[in-house]
Formats: C-alpha cells, sequence, structure tokens
C-alpha cells in the first residue's frame, strides 16, 4: 500500500468514531428514557399547597372549630455555617427551647441534610411568633414557617370534635396521601368528617438548581394546580345550650344527651368532666395529655357514647309498652305489690300501670315482664322461657337499646339487651327461667345502656313510638326513621305517668317542674356500689316535644335529687333561652363530687 | 474556517448566564478571548509560511522551556499544577505545546525521508513528542498526554508500520479485557472464589499455546522460526501487560482510584458519588431529546447540575438545549473538519505542510473524541475541552493558533515547486 493511500484509513478512523457517537446521541437522547427520568428528578421539585381546612359550625352556623396559625421553626445548616454560625443561647430562649434540646435539634438537621431545612420546633404561638420574628435576621439559617391549625376557643363539645394532630405510621401506610408533618383527624368528627373537610392538595411545579432552590416555574405553570378548601360542616348542636350545660355539669361525673326528637339532631351532648379541645393540639399535647389520661375522673372519657349503665327504673316503661302491645297489659291493669317476690318501696298497694310507673313499683313489673316471658304455652318454665325471651329482646331493640343507633356515632358502645343465647351461654341450654333473669324486668341485671341510647329512649317516647336516628351533623347519610312497633295509642297512659313523675307534690321527679313548660320524665337509680348514679330522661313541651334528654350524674344518688333538676335547666334553657330557675341553678352549680348529702 | 468561529459563539452562549456584557464573568473572559484569537488569526495571515518552518526547533524549545517554568512556578488548579497566573488571567502552556510540537515533528520528518525504515528517525520523532508529552504528566495532566498520544496517527501516515497502530489497538482491547474481567469475582471449582481475570489469562495462554504449536500449518518453513517467535512475544506481551495492570490495580492503586477506573468502564461501584459527574452528564444529554429544551432552558445545566459545564462538559449543554439535532450538527461540524484537514493535508506539495497538518487533524480529534466520548460515557473522564467550543482563553487561542498556521501554511501550497 502506498503510504498516500494511509489518508483513507486515517479518515475512515475519524469516521467510525463520528458514526459511533452519533449513534450513541441517538440511542441516549431519543430511546433512553431512563436518563431522562433520572434528569426530571433532579431538576423538578414539587411544592405542596395545603388547602384550608373546613371549619366546624353549630346548627345556628356559629363557629366551633376554626384553623389558626401555627409557626414551626425550620434550620439549613449550610446557610448557618455560610454565615458564621449563630448564638445558639439567645436562639433557643427565643424559640423556648432548652440549650440541649437545641443542640440536638441542630445534630439532627446536620445529619439529614446540610442545604435542606430541617423542622426544629413545632406550633409556636401567634404572639411567640411576633416576639421571635424581629429578632430573626440575628440567626442567619433559621426560618419561620407557618402551618394551619386547629382552635377550638370555646373549649366546647372537645369529646364530640375530637383530636386534630400529626399523622402516625398507619396514617402514612394507608395510602391515601398522607405525607410526613402532615396534620388529620385522628378521633371524632376530625376523624370521621376527614375527608369532606380536608380539601384537596395544590401544587406548584418547580425546576430547582443543585442547592435544591426554587428558580422558575415548570413548563411555564401548566401542571399545576390550586388548593380546593375543604368544606365546612355544620353540627346540629346548640352551641349556647352545649355551654350551658358543660357549666352545670363542672365538678360532677356523667352525661348530657338532647335530641330534637322530630329530627334525630343531637342539641348537646355533654361529657363531664371536659377539658379544652386547644389542650391536645398546641406544643404542651404530650404534658396535657399525660395528665388528663391519668386524672382519676377520666376527662377523656366520652360518657354520652362510651360509659354504659344498667337502665333503672326507666326501663320499666318499656315492659309496660311491649306487654300492652302484645295484649298481656291493658293500661287499667292493677298488680298487687307484693314485696315479698321483690322489694319496693313508698306507700302503694295494688296500682294499674300509671300508678306503677309514678311509684316505680318493682312487683308490678316482675308480674308484667312474667306473663309475656313465662306464658305457660309449653308447660315448661325453662322452655317458655326459651322461647320468649328472644321475640323480647327483639322488641327491646326496637326502642334503640342494644344497637348502634343507625351508626353516625363510631364510638358509641351499642350496650347490652340479653337475649336467649346469652342465657343459654351462662347457664346452658334451657337450664334458666324467668325466675332466674328477672332482675331485668326492673331495667337492672344484663342490661347495659349509654346515656345516648336513653335519650334516644326520651325521643322515642315524645314521638309516640318512632325515633330518627341521632346524629350530629347536617346533611349525614342515613338518616332513618326507627319504628318501635308498638302502637302508639300505648304510649297514651305511659306518657300521662310521665307528666304525673314530674308534676305530683310526691313524684320522683318533681324536681324537674319547670316553669311555662310541661314537662314529662321519668327518674331512675342505678345500683351502684360507690353511690347510686343519678339518672333522668325527659321530654318537653309534653303536647309539641322540641327536646328530650339524658341525664346522669355518677355517684349522686336518687334519680330525681340530681338529673330531675339538671334536666329542668336544660329544657328551659332550650324553649325559653333564659333560666329564671335561680334557686335551682345556684344549687347545682354548688354541687360538687363527692355531693353533699341531701337536705330531705 | 469561519464555521469554527461560529461555534465559539455557541460555546459561549453554552456558558452563558443572561448578563452578556459583563466583563469580569466567565462569558465576558471568553469574549475577550474570543477577540484575542481573531486579532491573532488575523496577525498568523499576514505572517508568511516560512517563518513558521524556520522558527519551528525555536517555538519548539519555548515551549519546552514554558512546561519546565511552570512546574516550577506554576500555579495548581484542581489539583494540577498547569498555570501561568498574571493577574485574574491564567495561561496553561500545555495548550500551546501542540503547536510547537506538531511543528517540530514536521520540521524533524519533512527532513529525514527514510520512513522510519532506520531506528534512529523513529527514536527522534518519539522523543519530540515525549519530551512535552513527560513535562505534562508530570503537572499532572493525563489528558494532554493523551492528546500527544493520538500523534502515533502522524507517525503512520509518514511510514511507520501498521502493526505498530494493530499492537496499540490489542493492547487496548487487552487492557480493558483485563480491567472487565478483574472487577468480576467468578467461583472456580476446587478453588474458591478469584477474580475473572484468571480465565482471561487462562485464554491468551491457550490461543498463544496454539497459534504456536500450529504455526507449521499455516506457513512456509521458511518463516517458521520467525512466526513462532512473533506469537510468543506477543502473546508474553499480552499476558504481562494484563498481568501487571490486574496486579497495580488491586495492589499498588487505593481504592478509589480503583472506583474511578472502574467507573469509566461502567462497572457498578456501590459508590453513588463516584460516577456523579457522568450521571449528571449522561442525564442532561439525555433529557434533551429530539429537539432540546431551547437555548439557556436546560435546567440540568444551567442550575449547576452538570459539573465543568462551561469547559470540559459543555457537550452537554449542547446536548439538553438542542436536542439532538444540535449535537449531531457539532458531530457533523467536527467531522467535516478533520476530514477537510486531511484533505488539505494530502493537495500540499510541501512534506512540511502535510505532516503539520496530519499533526492538526490528530490533535483535533484526540480532544473532539475524548471529549464527546466521555460525556456519552463511551471514553473514560479526563478532563480536556472541546476545540472552539469549551470557554477558555487559553486553549482558544492555542487552537486558533494551531489551525491558522496551517491556514497560512495551505495558502503559500503553490510557492513550493515538485
Amino acid at each position: 500500500m502506498k503510504l498516500r493511500e494511509r489518508q483513507w484509513i486515517i479518515g475512515g478512523i475519524f469516521l467510525l468514531i463520528s458514526v459511533i457517537y452519533l449513534g450513541r446521541l441517538i440511542q441516549m437522547q431519543v430511546f433512553a428514557h431512563e436518563w431522562k427520568a433520572y434528569a426530571s428528578r433532579l431538576t423538578e421539585e414539587t411544592e405542596t399547597l395545603e388547602p384550608a381546612r373546613g371549619l366546624i359550625r353549630d346548627r345556628h352556623g356559629k363557629v366551633v372549630v376554626n384553623n389558626k396559625a401555627g409557626y414551626d421553626i425550620w434550620f439549613t445548616p449550610r446557610k448557618c455555617s455560610a454565615a458564621g454560625g449563630l448564638d445558639t443561647l439567645a436562639l433557643a430562649e427565643l424559640i423556648e427551647m432548652t440549650p440541649d434540646g437545641l443542640t440536638r435539634a441542630f445534630r439532627r438537621a446536620e445529619n439529614y441534610a446540610t442545604y435542606r431545612p430541617s423542622r426544629i420546633q413545632k406550633q409556636l404561638t401567634a404572639e411567640s411568633y411576633a416576639r421571635i420574628s424581629g429578632e430573626m435576621w440575628r440567626f442567619p439559617g433559621v426560618e419561620v414557617r407557618r402551618r394551619s391549625l386547629r382552635t377550638n376557643p370555646s373549649g366546647l363539645a372537645s369529646h364530640l370534635v375530637g383530636e386534630f394532630r400529626e399523622v402516625d405510621q398507619n396514617d402514612l401506610a394507608s395510602n391515601q396521601g398522607y405525607r410526613l408533618g402532615d396534620y388529620k383527624g385522628k378521633s371524632g368528627l376530625e376523624l370521621q368528617w376527614e375527608s369532606t373537610l380536608r380539601g384537596r392538595r395544590g401544587t406548584r411545579h418547580h425546576i430547582v438548581d443543585i442547592r435544591n432552590d426554587f428558580r422558575e416555574p415548570a413548563q411555564a405553570g401548566m401542571l399545576d394546580t390550586l388548593p380546593v378548601p375543604g368544606d365546612d360542616i355544620q353540627l346540629t348542636l346548640d352551641l349556647e345550650l352545649q355551654a350551658y350545660g358543660e357549666n352545670i355539669m363542672a365538678n360532677k361525673r356523667g352525661a348530657i344527651v338532647a335530641i330534637e326528637p322530630a329530627t334525630g339532631e343531637v342539641l348537646a351532648m355533654v361529657s363531664a368532666p371536659s377539658y379544652g379541645t386547644d389542650l391536645l393540639t398546641g406544643r404542651d399535647r404530650g404534658a396535657n395529655y399525660d395528665s388528663l389520661i391519668n386524672h382519676p375522673n377520666k376527662p377523656l372519657f366520652n360518657r354520652t357514647l362510651r360509659a354504659t349503665y344498667r337502665p333503672g327504673s326507666i326501663f320499666k316503661m318499656i315492659q309496660g309498652l311491649i306487654a300492652m302491645d302484645r295484649g298481656v297489659l291493658r293500661p287499667s291493669s292493677r298488680i298487687v305489690c307484693d314485696r315479698n317476690i321483690i322489694g319496693c318501696h313508698g306507700p302503694h298497694r295494688f296500682d294499674n300501670l300509671e300508678e306503677a310507673i309514678v311509684h316505680s313499683c318493682n312487683p308490678y313489673f316482675h308480674e308484667v315482664m312474667k306473663r309475656m316471658i313465662q306464658d305457660g304455652s309449653t308447660g315448661s318454665i325453662f322452655s317458655d322461657a326459651h322461647h320468649n325471651l328472644a321475640t323480647w329482646s327483639e322488641s327491646v331493640r326496637t326502642f334503640g337499646l342494644g344497637t348502634d343507633l343507625g351508626g353516625h356515632f363510631p364510638a358509641l358502645r351499642s350496650g347490652s339487651v340479653p337475649d336467649t343465647t346469652n342465657y343459654d351461654q351462662m347457664y346452658g341450654r334451657k337450664r334458666w327461667a324467668y325466675s332466674t333473669i328477672y332482675s331485668i324486668s326492673i331495667g337492672e341485671g344484663e342490661l347495659l345502656t349509654t346515656p345516648m341510647h336513653m335519650a334516644n329512649l326520651a325521643a322515642t317516647l315524645a314521638n309516640r313510638g318512632h325515633y330518627i336516628t341521632p346524629h350530629a351533623v347536617r346533611g349525614s347519610k342515613g338518616i332513618e326513621r326507627m319504628e318501635s312497633g308498638v302502637d302508639d295509642r300505648h304510649f297514651d297512659a305511659v306518657i300521662r305517668a310521665m307528666s304525673t313523675v314530674v308534676t305530683a307534690n310526691d313524684g320522683t321527679g318533681r324536681r324537674a317542674a319547670t316553669p311555662g313548660v310541661e314537662v314529662c320524665g321519668k327518674t331512675g337509680t342505678v345500683q351502684n356500689p360507690n353511690g347510686n348514679h343519678s339518672v333522668f330522661i325527659a321530654f318537653a313541651p309534653a303536647d309539641n316535644p322540641q327536646i328530650a334528654l339524658s341525664v346522669y350524674v355518677e355517684n349522686a344518688g336518687a334519680g330525681g335529687d340530681w338529673a330531675a333538676p339538671i334536666a329542668s335547666l336544660m329544657i328551659e334553657k332550650y324553649l325559653n333561652q333564659d333560666v329564671t330557675q335561680s334557686a335551682k341553678e345556684q344549687r347545682i352549680l354548688e354541687a360538687t363530687y363527692p355531693f353533699p348529702e341531701l337536705p330531705l | 474556517m469561519l464555521i469554527g468561529l461560529f461555534n465559539v459563539a455557541s460555546a459561549t452562549a453554552g456558558a452563558s448566564t443572561v448578563e452578556w456584557f459583563d466583563f469580569s464573568g466567565k462569558l465576558g473572559k471568553q469574549f475577550i478571548w474570543v477577540g484575542a484569537s481573531l486579532v491573532l488569526a488575523f496577525l498568523l495571515l499576514v505572517i508568511e509560511g516560512e517563518f513558521f518552518i524556520r522558527t519551528s526547533v525555536i517555538h519548539y524549545a519555548v515551549n519546552v522551556l514554558l512546561l519546565l517554568a511552570v512546574l516550577a512556578v506554576g500555579k495548581r488548579i484542581g489539583g494540577a499544577k498547569s498555570w501561568f497566573s498574571f493577574g485574574g488571567i491564567g495561561i496553561q502552556p500545555s495548550e500551546f505545546a501542540k503547536t510547537g510540537t506538531s511543528l517540530m515533528l514536521a520540521w524533524m520528518l519533512s527532513r529525514n525521508q527514510d520512513r522510519f525504515n532506520q531506528w534512529g528517525s523513529l527514536i527522534k520523532a518519539v522523543a519530540i513528542v515525549s519530551l512535552p508529552a513527560a513535562l505534562v504528566l508530570l503537572q499532572p495532566d493525563a489528558g494532554t498526554v493523551l492528546v500527544f498520544t493520538g500523534l502515533i496517527l502522524v507517525f503512520y501516515r509518514e511510514g511507520l508500520s501498521g502493526n505498530v497502530l494493530i499492537a496499540v489497538l490489542c493492547a487496548l482491547l487487552v487492557t480493558i479485557a483485563t480491567i472487565l474481567s478483574g472487577a468480576s469475582t467468578v467461583h472456580y471449582p476446587g478453588a474458591g472464589e478469584a477474580t475473572g481475570a484468571w480465565i482471561l489469562w487462562g485464554i491468551l495462554l491457550s490461543i498463544g499455546g496454539f497459534l504456536w504449536a500450529t504455526v507449521p500449518q499455516w506457513t512456509v518453513p521458511r518463516r517458521r522460526k520467525r512466526n513462532r517467535r512473533a506469537v510468543l512475544f506477543s502473546f508474553a506481551a499480552a499476558l504481562v501487560l494484563s498481568v501487571g495492570l490486574q496486579f497495580g490495580l488491586e495492589e499498588v492503586l487505593r481504592p478509589y482510584q480503583k472506583d474511578r477506573i472502574h467507573v469509566l468502564f461502567g462497572i457498578d461501584v456501590g459508590n453513588p458519588d463516584a460516577d456523579y459527574n457522568i450521571r449528571h452528564a449522561k442525564a442532561a444529554i439525555s433529557s434533551g431529546g429530539l429537539t432540546g429544551k431551547g437555548y439557556l432552558k436546560g435546567p440540568m445545566t444551567a442550575y449547576g447540575f452538570v459539573p465543568e459545564q462551561e469547559t470540559d462538559f459543555i457537550f452537554c449543554t449542547i446536548g439538553e438545549e438542542w436536542g439532538l439535532m444540535g449535537t449531531s450538527a457539532t458531530l457533523l461540524l467536527f467531522t467535516l473538519l478533520l476530514l477537510r484537514i486531511l484533505a488539505l493535508a494530502e493537495r500540499q506539495r510541501s512534506d512540511f505542510t502535510r505532516i503539520y497538518a496530519y499533526a492538526v487533524a490528530s490533535i483535533l480529534f484526540m480532544h473532539f473524541a475524548i471529549n464527546v466520548g466521555m460525556v456519552l460515557g463511551l471514553a473514560p473522564v479526563i478532563g480536556i475541552p472541546l476545540p472552539f467550543i469549551s470557554a477558555g482563553g487559553s486553549s482558544l487561542v492555542g487552537f486558533t493558533l494551531l489551525i491558522f498556521v496551517l491556514l497560512r501554511l495551505d495558502a503559500e501550497r503553490f510557492t513550493i515547486l515538485h
């Protein structure tokens, strides 16, 4: 080969390299998507725009739960070291931390990333922020970021509202779009209505530089979305009635539940003792939670839904109604008060139904239930009980007892209405008869109900036989009319008796008498070794019931002594917007736990 | 040649922020250097070509002295002592040494007409290249040394045996094979786990042995001895190279240096920082797609994700902002430039000019091949500029010198008679 021809070989080498590079470029720029994805991961950052959470309002539109700003302190180590450090002691004092805590926070931030901000302090108040903001220039690398928190300024209905706080591991794993550091409803309505209140996040896409600083909108903002604020929810609660209820229940343990009978709307839900919702949202949540959870009176325990009590004498009205409906009892039926069978109290001998309810006659209702359970239809007292208790339980449940009342309160305990299966398990199949279980005839024994169930019972009586599933939020889904199955004519005698309970001079519920309002009520005294619970259910006005309620005061004594006057005050407050019975009010407000002996 | 200058404009653009006329910034400096280069180009075109031929030796000597001086008083930037610093301006003598060496090589080879038939002229030529290369290696600047090795193409054109070229290629193949197999771990039956290089050595030994044994079958008896010797020698050399390389990698180099070499060959080193540069460079080029993101609109390059993006990694800027259109156009321009220089070389009557032109082509080719190959992940990450496009005064002036001397010589091609 002549040397001159070697130019073709050299030129060929040049060309070969160019062709190889061109092929590689085509492959990289047109076909290799993993590198493109890697590039956008590096250069694009999505900023989240948090939506405003929906407010919670009462039935008249008054704000119960609002949003407020909390101020978090963030720290970027690189910016600080670049500016020559800062005065740690002064900063610690300013942002309400101990110097040691701040040093630890700095170290954590540095271990996380030197050029990305880390949160070193949470939820400073607006007042603290006002104090800090003027001083921030002294602390390079430290910045304040606003975050939206919840506040319940009145501190009312805390149990119902529930908690709003930082997500935990379960929430993050739940695949509902929560991210570390997000806040969400954790209990009560905040949790139940989370999807309504939460709203939808907006996003803003940024091109970032190598320091992760935002430089310009990505794709000219075409992909950005605005946040959609959460919807408000409106409670059925009357905030004033709620406030009044919480006030008169101060220093007591117990519960009040008030329902509008015609709609099933809950007007007040008081669980005493209560606590301010805000105690559990601020920075001191940990300490506050500890003191609340360890308090002997259990303020975190929502007694309206979670506390189960025996219904006591109040249950006798259900017995009477079911018996009448089955035709084994008439309002005029008189039964001897045979105190050899079961104890009784008061000077009565031979009552009809109305009188038996007023006097709360135990032997009367022992006999009434015996007629239903031990009817002699099978010739064996065991078989009788076995067959009849099942249908009896079914009838009791139609009054809502032992059910979830339509499920509007996930925290509600359904309580217990024993049936054949329960007793079979306890004593063995057909090893029990009416004589074994008769204590349930007067509302003791295995029966358990919550204050919500009893308020619902008051509403059922007020409606003469049906209730609307109770609920606390307007527009809840699944609000239904539930029938008790007892014919409404049977209610006359019972309601007359309830009226007499309040109006008669010797009525057990005479302290529920309210000026200008005809109140129907029934006392209950629930046996308890630490002092009986004082219970009262009522509705008013008798001819056109606007409010039905149950009142529980734990370990306070007879139903008429404490629960009845509280019910009276609540009724007057709701119907007249004003309380005129100042002596009664005074007595209740002054009563503290343990309760003083009653003047006879 | 104006095409080259167009690239300069595009180059400064790539390195740019929006402050076009801030002369203290990198872009402003680049403008000054472009101006200086244009003035230099003009001056070179008015100087008579014979001047360059006659001053070749002086030129070379001055460059060698400068390289020596820079080792003594140079400024250390990025680990290499390769800069003279005058106020705010840095000068890199190695960029000018390329021209000096090319001139000297052309001068020497055009005087010896023996076409490397004698060992003496080969040794002289190698020495001319090796002296500045060795001085640059001391800085150390591996990229420029690699560029000097490209001058082997000149030797080849001027008569060096093609076997040498093939030998170099084979050595390269053995090196790559050694590094790739050496990085793998193989379970040998009965001997436990060890490096995969043993397999390579086994293959080399068996092929060599087979060829040696079968020499009588494929050659005439007269040349049997000679061929056996050749086979023995070449395979022994390959084995020595391979074993030595493996030993050097495992025993002499520190782990991070080994990692760096492994990264060059696409071996996963498990250290995310080791291939940071090349990963970001690839991502930037790839993200440009077919048409690019538009001028000054590439976030990878504009916001500091690609290191050294105005100098060694400038091809990423073209890739991200102009896409495949831009990169293939650049590729095409360089290829045309190289082939044009070859055509230029072959039309010369003067040996000096032809040899010089080949040297220019080789140097440009090495720069282009290594720089672009690096960001494409096809060549080792070695920092050398892309001619006429990378920012940097010395390299721009150096390449201007290289090219315009050639243009001036070419303009005088008819003054030489056969």
